[in-house]
């Protein structure tokens, strides 16, 4: 258990950069979860955690000490891989006591953990056999198990659950999380899947293109995303977002599909008139009703309790809508955008902008 | 009616389609085992030759009979054979022999794959500077025979003083491009999660060499060694340019010296008798070997 700090990290391949300066503080026993789509260097950032990679710059810190020229095995971290990494020809027991047997402990100290882990896991009839003779979420648990025998500082999850069918990935979800609450290791947890991050991480790190975007609790995130990139990437289906200018004074936007005037509830943003603005709205917020925006729906995918409709406004820009009940058809529609809940973004650099900011 | 006639037709249709599908199968499973049996004949007739003419007396193949039947003359030749040895020069008797061979066939094969092991290990799991390059030189290497660099070999071991030992036999033909090659082409096959969940769990290169690289490999081991013993066994240029001390002589090349091209009659029984001698250990290491094949085969791992 421990805590730990990344501080400006910057990791380039080559002429290649891949990570531009991330900062990251995790508390003792905090579950962070490192989201963001393929390429945006979640990974990378997880491995020069493990030091696997080598920063270009910037320090990591576990515990207050500094990690530099340190390999994996000297970091006390323990890993869980997305295909899991299980020797093949080493029973469940040895893969899971390999770490602590090259450590040097004693053989009855190795057997009393390995068995408390295997039962924590519900592993234990599972000891003698080969990897190859279990399933997809018993080999994640043996993963796991191996992770947790070490007793780390800090546990690193990377996609550990992006092999596994959608129902095991709930049931093993949830299982991380009561885990790792109940061993109390810190641990870092990448994902491209929102929905894990959502449900998994004490705060994200939402990560775009080398940068931390945002970093925040998931409801935070969800509530108040700091760019057009979080706020698409966050939520299903995404956020529409839709160009629009500020109109005189700051009270209000005027969208450009269609002149639709929208006053903003929590008060006037700064700028001159015409400042190009991205309005954000999720699709569960729009509501029908008479002098709303005018939709042409193309596409209804009922979903049973509600259904999720695709349409394209005046000027062609695509929305979507999601609405109680499965009662809908093609052709036009008015919604509503409801004031109080519409996210504002500057319309070049993507920020949120606040209000009076 | 007609729906009732139906269920009947097709009854009786059935029963002949069934009747014509079994004769088929059974027509197909006749050729099947000829076929096998033709093979069977070439490859088999050399071998019942060579085991009829070692039970026969000395004269009896000498005449130009070629004998069907076994002989009563077993015993004596096999005795002969392998205690004192025949033919024009008379003299290293089969167990020798023998025992120069297994000990040369084994140290190759031993060697080459130990070589080659870990050669490969450092150019796939290390990064050192020039590695590409040893990597080409090793592959170059394949297109260089024994035969081609036989001359500067017999030099260098003339040189070192190598001549007429099991050292000089053996050492040439230890470095081997393909068996690296092989080994390269697996290992690059292992995940390297593999290498990096090693890594975490604190364990070294030799400790991953050894705990997971080499029982992962073990499968290629044995077929490896079963081609590379082999290879071994067969040896007969290098052994008959490096070796003048009869008592290091190779079975392969005691039996070609066993047969004389002058006036003097070969004694075809006691060379038959060697010659099955020859055959037994190669085929010892297939059979045995056959069982980690398919071992190997059945248990796929990864």
């Amino acid at each position: 258990m421990a805590t730990l700090t990344l501080q400006d990290i910057k990791k380039s391949f080559g002429a290649t950069a891949v990570l531009h300066g991330v900062d990251l503080d995790v508390q003792d026993g905090e579950m962070i979860v490192i989201v963001g789509a393929s390429g945006c260097g979640k990974s990378t950032l997880l491995r020069i955690v493990a030091g696997l990679e080598t920063e270009t710059s910037g320090e990591v810190l576990i515990a207050g000490q500094s990690m530099k020229g340190l390999e994996p095995a000297d970091r006390d971290v323990a890993m869980v891989f997305q295909n899991y990494a299980l020797y093949p020809h080493m029973s469940v027991f040895q893969n899971m006591a390999y770490g602590l047997k090259i450590r040097r402990m004693p053989k009855d100290e190795i057997v009393r953990r390995v068995d408390q882990a295997a039962a924590l896991l519900g592993i234990g009839h599972l000891l003698q056999r080969k990897p190859r003779e279990l399933s997809g979420g018993q080999r994640q648990r043996v993963a796991m198990g191996r992770a947790i025998v070490r007793e780390p500082k800090l546990f690193l999850f990377d996609e550990p659950l992006s092999n596994l069918d959608a129902k095991l990935r709930v049931e093993l979800r949830a299982e991380i999380r009561r885990l790792q609450r109940r061993l109390g290791v810190t641990s870092l947890f990448v994902t491209h899947d929102q929905v894990e991050a959502m449900t998994l991480g004490d705060r994200l790190v939402v990560m775009n293109a080398g940068r931390a975007a945002q970093i925040a609790t998931p409801m935070e995130i969800w509530e108040r995303p700091a760019d057009t990139y979080v706020a698409g990437f966050i939520g299903s289906p995404s956020m529409n977002l839709l160009h629009a200018t500020l109109e005189a004074g700051g009270g209000a936007a005027i969208l450009d599909a269609g002149g639709l005037r929208l006053p903003f509830a929590d008060g006037p943003r700064a700028g001159a008139a015409g400042r190009k603005l991205t309005i954000g709205v999720r699709p569960e917020h729009l509501r029908l009703g008479e002098g709303g925006l005018g939709v042409m729906v193309e596409l209804v995918e009922p979903l049973g309790g509600e259904s999720v409709l695709h349409g394209k406004l005046a000027d062609g820009t695509p929305l979507t809508a999601r609405l109680p009940g499965a009662r809908y058809g093609d052709g036009p529609m008015q919604l509503m955008l409801p004031p109080e809940l519409l996210h504002v973004f500057d319309g070049e650099t993507g920020k949120r902008i606040e209000a009076g900011g | 009616m007609a729906a009732s006639d139906r269920p009947h037709e097709n009854a009786v249709d059935i029963g002949i389609l069934a009747d014509r599908t079994r004769r088929r199968q059974r027509r197909e499973k006749i050729v099947t085992h000829i076929c096998l049996l033709v093979g069977i004949l070439i490859f088999v007739f050399p071998i019942y030759l060579t085991l009829i003419g070692s039970t026969h007396d000395v004269n009896t193949i000498g005449r130009g009979d070629v004998p069907l039947l076994p002989g009563a003359e077993a015993l004596h030749n096999y005795t002969q054979a392998w205690a004192a040895g025949g033919g024009r020069y008379m003299g290293v008797p089969a167990a020798t022999m023998l025992t120069n061979s297994l000990i040369m066939a084994l140290c190759v094969a031993v060697g080459k794959i130990a070589i080659s092991l870990t050669s490969a290990y450092a150019v796939v799991f290390f990064r050192f500077p020039l590695r590409m390059v040893f990597f080409w030189l090793i592959f170059i290497t394949l297109m260089l025979p024994v035969e081609v660099r036989i001359i500067p070999t017999i030099q260098v071991m003339v040189d070192m003083g190598l001549t007429n030992s099991m050292a000089g036999l053996v050492i040439p033909l230890i470095a081997s491009a393909t068996a690296t090659l092989l080994f390269r082409q697996f290992f690059l096959t292992i995940p390297d999660e593999y290498v990096e969940a090693a890594k975490i769990d604190g364990a070294g290169p030799i400790r991953f060499f050894i705990d997971v690289v080499l029982p992962l490999s073990r499968t290629n081991i044995a077929a490896l060694f079963v081609i590379l013993f082999i290879y071994g066994w067969n040896q007969y240029l290098w052994p008959l340019l490096i070796v003048s001390d009869r008592s290091l002589e190779t079975v392969v090349v005691g039996l070609t010296k066993m047969i004389g091209t002058g006036d003097q009659q070969n004694e075809w029984n006691v060379i038959m008798a060697t010659a099955v001698f020859a055959l037994l250990p190669p085929v010892a290491v297939v059979v045995f070997m056959q069982r980690w094949f398919v071992k190997g085969l059945t248990e796929t791992e990864k």
